[in-house]
């Protein structure tokens, strides 16, 4: 039986750390994932967990301190937010180039400046090419869900690649909600003992971790990177199939919300896509046939099975809680764009650059897209596919 | 959503209004509802005026949106009424409830003509009677459940009295006074006429 509990998105992070027991957690605070290290390092100070909390002086120490835990062969833990995340960047790619399946909670912060501590996915989405799993979360029950899930996709022999899981800064790291819980017996089942196979701490196989990696090989190992990222899709697949056998909660690479009947539909990610929810429900009541498509899994992204996804809709929006400063639109609209371009469908689509800065997304907002979606069906034409969803314009209150 | 419950709390930094919010979503939760409770994070400093939500339902909640047609408003602190528009969005089908000694007339004025019912508590005198000091969340947590009847008196006081062990476990002399606070306010809030 789950336990019924109501937590914050952050309690649920932190819970679910306490649950896996990771041999190392290497954190520096930063809002609005502060609580996360907080709560853990009580469990620490309680005896609850026998993790090694290592209270590094900056985010830069707390990625090299997880990197040299798993280099040396154990389990490490981190979470982050925004700056603190960007000053991670150097050692995020050396974290993912080798192959140390770290696990972080990023919790979504806009990354300045000017100085903004509110949602968006400014962080995440500067870090989209860095190689690690990205897995983004609704509520704080898929915080959670996610989290339980992380170690056993990160280590997998055929991924060993550092995974984050998402989920928006105070929209659910600070709103209590009802979540389940998993007994902590069960948990430790699920997630299992970290077996690495090679590791400094073997005296039986002295290695050398992160040498000079030079036109020889580096371009070899970086195409095994790229080999694991493939690889992760099935693992993660393989991995919710178990989790849902322990739990009956069901997770996919994505969750297509009244998809299947649906002409016009939404894709985004993390708190949004709940809203999103709400407003379907309501033009579904309507007649109208929205539906939604939920990314959880954005790295790998899921090239096939999103074009597959979205072939049978009339119109699409694509929701981008990060503006690319491109002048072409959201990183999350050029790759879904992209899937179904090279998996020759077509689809009119179009781009809603929202929520910067913690903007809050209302449900008007959101029916506002799928008014759009119905115009465009109507009169076949998109006159600009880079959009705005809840920008003041000048005259606004 | 057809018996969901939105509630908006207006309050000053240090009242203890995102406290409040969070200490309904709580009792909400212990009989057996779906619940969110969040503030609204702004520069927060003391005095600064606050707010906070709350969403009650027999339903899981999945809108992740701030609150902007609540059913209920609560105001924790009445030099809010003149400042901040309270009233905004406000079901005329709802209520609002004022932490307040001003008089019906009063209050009619500076709520600009909303045509829901108007509560009022004297929050300060409950507080400093039961308590000795002036902390008005608790009056004001049992008068919007008094008001919404999202659970029985007798629910409250008894789920209550369970968390204010938990939570005053360290200082157990102020439970009694809390509760008295909150059996106080479920018997002095009173609809203005």
């Amino acid at each position: 039986m789950s336990i019924r509990e109501r937590l914050s998105g952050n309690e649920a992070a932190a819970t679910a750390m306490k649950q896996i027991n990771p041999d190392v957690v290497a954190a520096f605070p930063i809002t609005p994932s502060t609580e996360i290290p907080q709560y853990f390092s009580t469990f620490v100070d309680n005896g609850v967990v026998d993790t090694e909390f290592v209270a590094v002086e900056s985010e830069h120490s707390a990625m090299s301190a997880c990197i040299g835990a798993e280099a040396a062969g154990a389990r490490a833990m981190t979470a982050t937010s925004a700056n603190g995340l960007s000053l991670m960047w150097e050692m995020i790619y050396i974290a993912s180039s080798l192959r140390l399946p770290i696990v972080m909670s990023l919790v979504n912060r806009a990354v300045s400046g000017p100085l903004n501590i509110h949602n968006d996915h400014s962080d995440a989405m500067g870090v989209r090419d860095a190689g690690w799993i990205m897995i983004f979360s609704e509520n704080n029950q898929e915080a959670y869900d996610n989290t339980l899930m992380a170690h056993r996709i990160a280590e997998n022999k055929d991924v060993m690649l550092p995974l984050m899981v998402c989920q928006d800064g105070f929209i659910t790291s600070h709103s209590i909600e009802n979540i389940e819980l998993v007994e902590d017996d069960k948990v430790k089942e699920f997630v299992g003992k970290y077996q690495p196979e090679h590791y400094l701490l073997n005296r039986d196989e002295p290695i050398a971790v992160g040498p000079l990696d030079l036109q020889a090989y580096l371009f070899e190992h970086k195409a095994q990177q790229a080999e694991a990222m493939k690889n992760a899709k099935q693992v993660i697949l393989d991995v919710a199939k178990d989790f849902e056998k322990m739990t009956g909660r069901k997770y996919g690479l994505f969750e297509e919300y009244k998809l299947d009947d649906a002409e016009i539909a939404i894709v985004c990610m993390n708190s949004t896509a709940g809203t999103t929810k709400f407003v379907v429900d309501k033009l579904r009541e309507q007649g109208v046939k929205a539906g939604l498509l939920k990314l959880r899994v954005f790295r790998p992204f899921p090239v096939e099975e999103i074009a597959k996804a979205l072939s049978h809709l009339k119109a699409i929006a694509v929701l981008d809680k990060a503006d690319s400063l491109n002048a072409a639109g959201g990183a999350l609209f050029e790759d879904v764009t992209s899937a179904m371009y090279v998996n020759n469908i077509h689809v009119p689509a179009v781009n809603y650059v929202y929520g910067i800065g913690g903007r809050d997304t209302k449900a008007d907002d959101i029916e506002s897209v799928y008014t759009d979606l119905a115009e465009i069906v109507k009169n076949g034409k998109i006159d600009n596919p880079y959009r705005y969803l809840g920008l003041r314009k000048e005259g606004d209150k | 959503m057809d018996n969901m419950i939105e509630i908006r709390w207006h309050g000053r930094g240090g009242q203890g209004a995102k406290t409040a919010s969070l200490l309904l979503a709580d009792a909400a939760f212990n009989t057996g509802k779906y619940i969110q409770g969040f503030p609204e994070y702004g520069p927060e400093r003391m005095g600064a005026p606050i707010t906070a939500y709350n969403r009650i339902s027999e339903k899981p909640i999945t809108i992740h949106s701030n609150v902007y047609e609540p059913d209920y408003v609560v105001v924790v602190d009445d030099t809010l009424l003149e400042s901040v528009d309270v009233t905004s969005g406000l079901k005329e089908t709802g209520g609002i409830i004022i932490n307040t000694t001003k008089s019906a007339e009063h209050l009619k004025e500076e709520l600009k003509g909303y045509s829901g019912d108007i509560y009022t508590i004297d929050a300060r005198k409950i507080s400093e009677e039961a308590l000795g000091r002036y902390f008005p969340n608790t009056p004001m947590l049992a008068a919007i459940i008094k008001v919404s009847k999202i659970m029985t008196d007798e629910e409250l006081l008894e789920d209550m009295k369970g968390s204010f062990k938990h939570k005053f476990a360290k200082k157990p002399e102020v439970i009694d006074g809390n509760m008295k606070a909150l059996e106080m306010a479920l018997k002095e809030v009173k609809k203005i006429q």
